[in-house]
């Protein structure tokens, strides 16, 4: 019982801070309202009983994705209402799109309602134990080009930023 | 931590997901801002994970959350190059609206 109110809490906190961020005009608002989605969404991994995914999400989103994201505002000095007022057609069009989007996948997948996957009996696989061991016996040359990402990421961040030379 | 999931059903996951999902596509076809973009495609992939977790959860197989790991090992390499771009463009045309990038457009 008290998982499900916490479900329901921690659903309706995402949806709302979801739905703000894309309302709210202000990019300094949108990104804080984004922090509270991410750390609801954390909630959520927490209540699936993924402790390690719940602590990586918190220090990933909330913690380094977000601060560039405010950096980058900071930088370009948006933290005001820069949008001109634009037609209500794209608009309009782009609420029928994503509408007839979500329909559809609700539609879809009503049907698989009879599928319902019984509750595993081991609650532990989000453990940082399992977890490493998985990561580290099965997706090991994975995890280590993920790291070769991570250089070319940097590189090109840097090589990105850098002042041109005219 | 053993019966938490018995009152919740898959479901409800799905159901989530997918309303996160369609938030993060509005967004992107609503806003004109290009940070604000970023931002949605990053809700949606948050989205993408919670639902890859449940089901990890639900079946008992730590394949769903190792692959939650490397998107999220993704998307930190793809907001760090992103937000260069958007700053070059910045420097460049002095704005994040995505209306002033019409070079491409037919």
């Amino acid at each position: 019982m008290l998982a499900q109110y916490l479900f329901f809490f921690l659903s309706f906190v995402a949806v709302f801070s979801a739905l703000m961020v894309i309302i709210d005009k202000n990019p300094v608002h949108s990104v804080l309202y984004l922090i509270i989605t991410f750390f609801a969404i954390a909630g959520h991994f927490f209540l699936l009983n993924a402790q390690f995914l719940g602590a990586v999400h918190i220090i990933v989103y909330a913690g380094a994705i977000m601060v560039l994201f405010l950096y980058v505002i900071m930088m370009l000095n948006l933290n005001k209402e820069i949008e001109p007022h634009k037609k209500n057609i794209p608009k309009v069009i782009a609420v029928i799109s994503a509408g007839l989007l979500m329909i559809c996948l609700v539609a879809v997948l009503i049907g698989a309602e009879r599928t319902m996957l019984p509750a595993a009996r081991d609650s532990n696989i989000g453990l940082v134990e399992n977890l490493g061991k998985v990561l580290f016996r099965e997706y090991m040359l994975p995890f280590e080009i993920s790291s070769v990402l991570f250089l070319a990421a940097m590189v090109g961040a840097v090589m990105l930023g850098k002042k041109e030379i005219h | 931590m053993k019966d938490v999931l018995i009152g919740i059903p898959i479901q409800w996951y799905i159901y989530l997901s997918v309303t996160i999902f369609s938030i993060g596509v509005l967004g992107v076809l609503f806003r004109r801002n290009a940070i604000i973009i970023f931002m949605c495609i990053e809700m949606m992939l948050n989205a993408v994970n919670l639902l890859m977790v449940a089901f990890s959860r639900y079946l008992g197989d730590t394949g769903g959350q190792v692959f939650v790991f490397f998107v999220m090992v993704v998307a930190a390499a793809e907001v760090a190059i992103g937000l260069a771009i958007l700053m070059m463009i910045f420097r460049n045309t002095r704005s994040t609206d995505i209306d002033t990038l019409n070079k491409l457009k037919w």
